[in-house]
Formats: structure tokens, sequence, C-alpha cells
């Protein structure tokens, strides 16, 4: 490394200073706007310029924050509303790219479903959550369908259209080999579409999350989507804002996973 | 006589749309024997492809029959091999696995076809890269991948449609080159479709002319060369080279 470092020309090694320079000023400014809000919110509270009662404060949030984590309440909401959301999640998933695999195998099927489809998908989904509560009752089960129905109609439209996508040579070629559409579908069609059912899977995370929030609002006795429902009819606002920063991280964190998964495989293979 | 290895018998095949019928191949009639290594060169877009498709089960001919080793051509990868313009190696399969891909879909991956399908990447120097990923490779050694692929499943025929036109022209002279070499020393029987004159004089022991679309047999030009054990790259030297290139050029811009 040294050597290198030593070989390089005097060109090179300020264009990869300058670069490097660019790096760190980015990040150092991310902070800094972080830092800034956060103590811009404090410093109002504090002097009376907004009211800490309304707008609460990140130290009240703190506050708060510790007060729950310590008598178990809020380790049982964020669990509810993570287990609910990986689960609706799963199903998406499994149920997406098996959706989607079907209609790559009947072209008629999926010709003759295609509007409805469309129509779902374009739908406000946020407007069928009351009636799956009413359909199904509030239970978990309910909140997890309101989940999946969030993200599925989207994820299937763009696995098979991804799908429909694969080179049709590659397909020739197993066709050449002897292959049926079996061998096309395991061969060729699913593993070229590794990259995109990744690209997907992280939209549909979020998508669930969402599905999650808005069927634990209207049909749960826990949760995050509870919690901000129950603080804001209680006007607790610390306690709101408290749930929705927590679901900022969450939704922060869960993209992130997938992420990294996303990165690692790209990594591996080009 | 000896019976040819395959036989087309009249072969007419149109293709339907909603806007018509376009004719692509109108009473095509010709022999190929074993061993042997044939060329079809023809306009572009005169349906030389549709034609390979046609020999490899892929579409069925309209009219007419197609025989091979005298009986009708079912389909049966097992006895064609398809080579296609690109290598479509699989990015997500080593380069021993993709030459493995066509033993795997035939289920007929054993202990004895797979140490063929070895000793043919060490034959063809690939056995170092049998754990690299095909973008590893050059383009000359991916589509030599490409024919041991091919060459694995043992097939009696190899169809090769236009396999160098992706490779910029000096890959494209030597790939050419090695291909046909190791052609001939599997004794394969070969037909090449291409729309390079040069390439298909070089390559063949028969060339044939294919008229504009609807494609039928303008000429078939039997190629010779005094030379003995001709490989593809000195036969572009040898003396004959140019009058078959005049012969084929007037051919192709007959009607022109």
């Amino acid at each position: 490394m040294m050597h290198k470092l030593s070989s390089m020309s005097a060109e090179q090694k300020t264009y990869l200073q300058g670069q490097k320079r660019n790096a760190v000023l980015v990040q150092i400014s991310r902070f800094l706007i972080f830092i800034l809000f956060i103590g811009l919110w404090e410093g109002c509270a504090r002097l009376g310029i907004i009211d800490s009662f309304i707008f609460s404060s990140p130290s009240k949030i703190l506050y708060a924050m510790t007060d729950m984590m310590r008598n178990g309440t809020l380790i049982q909401h964020v669990s509810i509303t993570l287990a609910e959301t990986m689960i609706s999640f799963a199903l998406v998933t499994v149920l997406g790219i098996a959706s989607a695999v079907l209609l790559w195998l009947f072209p008629r099927l999926s010709a003759v479903l295609e509007p409805y489809l469309v129509v779902l998908n374009s739908l406000p989904k946020s407007a069928l959550a009351p009636l799956l509560i009413v359909w199904l009752g509030s239970n978990m089960k309910t909140i997890v369908i309101a989940g999946i129905s969030v993200a599925i109609f989207g994820a299937v439209l763009n696995l098979y259209t991804g799908f429909c996508e694969t080179d049709p040579d590659k397909l020739k070629l197993i066709r050449t080999l002897g292959g049926s559409k079996a061998d096309s579908l395991f061969k060729v069609v699913l593993p070229s579409s590794i990259p995109l059912i990744l690209s997907v899977m992280k939209v549909n995370i979020g998508l669930s999350l969402i599905g999650i929030v808005i069927g634990e609002m209207i049909g749960s006795k826990s949760g995050l989507g509870y919690l901000i429902i129950y603080s804001s009819q209680v006007f607790q606002l610390t306690t709101m804002i408290m749930s929705i920063v927590i679901l900022c991280v969450i939704a922060i964190l869960l993209y992130g996973i997938i992420s990294l998964i996303q990165k690692c495989y790209l990594k591996k293979y080009s | 006589m000896e019976q040819s290895l395959l036989e087309v018998k009249d072969v007419s095949y149109a293709y339907h749309t909603k806007s018509g019928e376009t004719p692509a191949l109108s009473h095509i009639s010709l022999a190929v024997s074993k061993g042997e290594f044939l060329a079809i060169v023809g306009p572009s877009g005169c349906g030389k492809s549709t034609f390979l498709d046609m020999l490899c089960g892929l579409l069925k001919p309209e009219i007419g029959e197609i025989l091979l080793n005298g009986n009708p051509l079912e389909f049966s990868a097992a006895k064609i091999g398809y080579m296609l313009q690109k290598d479509h190696l699989f990015e997500w399969r080593t380069i021993y696995s993709n030459v493995l891909l066509g033993l795997e879909i035939q289920k007929k991956k054993t202990p004895e076809t797979i140490r063929h399908a070895e000793e043919l990447l060490l034959s063809y120097g690939l056995d170092k890269f049998k754990d690299a990923r095909p973008s590893q490779l050059s383009g000359g050694m991916r589509q030599r991948a490409a024919l041991i692929r091919t060459l694995a499943l043992d097939p009696e025929l190899l169809l090769l449609d236009e396999p160098f036109s992706a490779l910029d022209y000096q890959t494209r002279l030597s790939v050419g080159d090695d291909i046909g070499k190791i052609i001939k020393k599997e004794r394969k029987t070969a037909i090449l479709v291409t729309h390079d004159i040069s390439e298909a004089i070089s390559m063949a022991d028969r060339v044939i002319v294919f008229s504009k679309r609807p494609a039928g047999v303008q000429k078939i030009i039997p190629v010779e060369f005094s030379m003995p054990d001709r490989t593809p790259m000195s036969s572009r030297s040898a003396p004959e080279f140019k009058n078959y290139f005049n012969e084929i050029w007037k051919e192709l811009n007959h009607d022109a």
C-alpha cells in the first residue's frame, strides 16, 4: 500500500485527496444538520418560543422513552409492530413471487387478470383497512392482511413485468437445449431476476410498515400505530412524537438491512 | 450411396401476423452428409435464421419435411446442438456449471458425461477458468465455453447462427479459426449461417447461397482447396479463395 502510494503521480494524489475531502464534508454536513435541528428544537422549547406541550422536545421524548422502556410497554409495542411488519413482508415476498410466476407461466391468465391488478394497485389501500377490520375483526391477522394489501399488488405487477423482460435469446438457448418451461423459469427467469426481486423487496418492506401502522391505528390495542392514535386522543404529544421517531428508526433499519443484502449480492455477481 | 445425415425436402414456411402473411422460406431442398461443414450465406433478413430454427425443431415446416438419419425430425435437442449469436453464458453460474447446463436440462449428468465435459474443458484450455464467472473471460474464450456447452451433449449436427457476429473483427478471425479447428477435430457435422462471405469460404466444404426473401437455394458452391490440412485461417490465403469470393459475391448481387 505504501509502495503504491509512493508510485502514484502527484496529480493522482491530489485527485484522491479531493475526493476524500468531498466525502468527509458531506458526512459532516449531514451530521451538523441533525445536531442543529435537535438543538434548535430543544432550545426553542426551553426558551418558550414554541409550546412544548404541543411540540414536545428532544429531552422530553428521551425521558418518556426511558420511562416506557423501564415498565416494558415500549418494548411490547415496538415488538408487535416489528413482528407484524416482518410477517406481512415475508408473506408479500412469497405470495408476490408465486403470483408473478403463475402469471408468467400462463400468459392467458395474465391477460385476463391484468386490468384487475392495475385497478387494485392504483386503489389507495388505506381505504381498505376499515373494511378489513369490519370483515375480519380487530386482531393481529387483520393487521397483517392490511400490511399485505398495501404492498402485494405493486409487487406482483413489478415482478411480472420484470419476468417478461427476460432476454428472449436466453430463453431460446434453454429451448435449443431441450428445456421445458420449468427449466426456463428455474434456470433463467428466476436467477436473472434476483436483482429485481431485491429492489422490489426494498420497496415492500416500507409499504408493509405503512400498512401495519394504518391497520394498528384503526383496529388494534397495541403496536406503534395504536400508540400514536391513543396518545393523540389523550393529548400526550410527547408519546406521539416519540412513536413517530421510533417508526422512523425502524423504517431506516429495515430498509438498511435489505440494502445491505442487495449490496452483498451485487458485489458478488457483477 | 451413403445416406445423408440430414435431408431437407421441399420445405416452405411463412410467418403469420395480424397484418398478414410473410413467406420466409420457399421450396428449400438440400442434403448434408456426415462430417461435412456447410455454410449458408444470403442477404440479411432472408430467413437464414428461420431455417436454422426449423432444423433445430423450434419451428415446424408448413410444407415439406426434414429427415435426420432418414427419420422425420422431431424435437430432439439430444442430437442437434445450436450455437446462437451471443454466447449467453449465465453470469450467475461459473464456467463449469454453464458448460454442464445442457446435461442438467436433459437430465444426463452421469459420471461419463461429466468427464467428457471436463475433458473438453481441458483440451480447449478452459480448465483453469472452471470456477471463473463468464465476465472474467475474453470474448473468444466465452465463445469457446459456449461451444463446449453444446459439444458436452455430443450432438450429431451442430447449427451455428452467426456465432461470431458479436465479436470485433480481429477476435472474429481468430475465434472462427479456433472454433473451426475444434469442430473438425471433434468430427462434427456443422451448418454455419453467416452474412460474411470470407467466413463462409474459409470454414465450409460447401457454401449454399440463399436468395432474397422468401429464401430459396439459389446456388450450391463446393469449396475445394489444393492445400493439405486447411484451417479456416490458412484457407484465407489460398489462391482459390478470391475466385470463390467473387463467385459468391456475384451470386448475392445477381438480381440487385
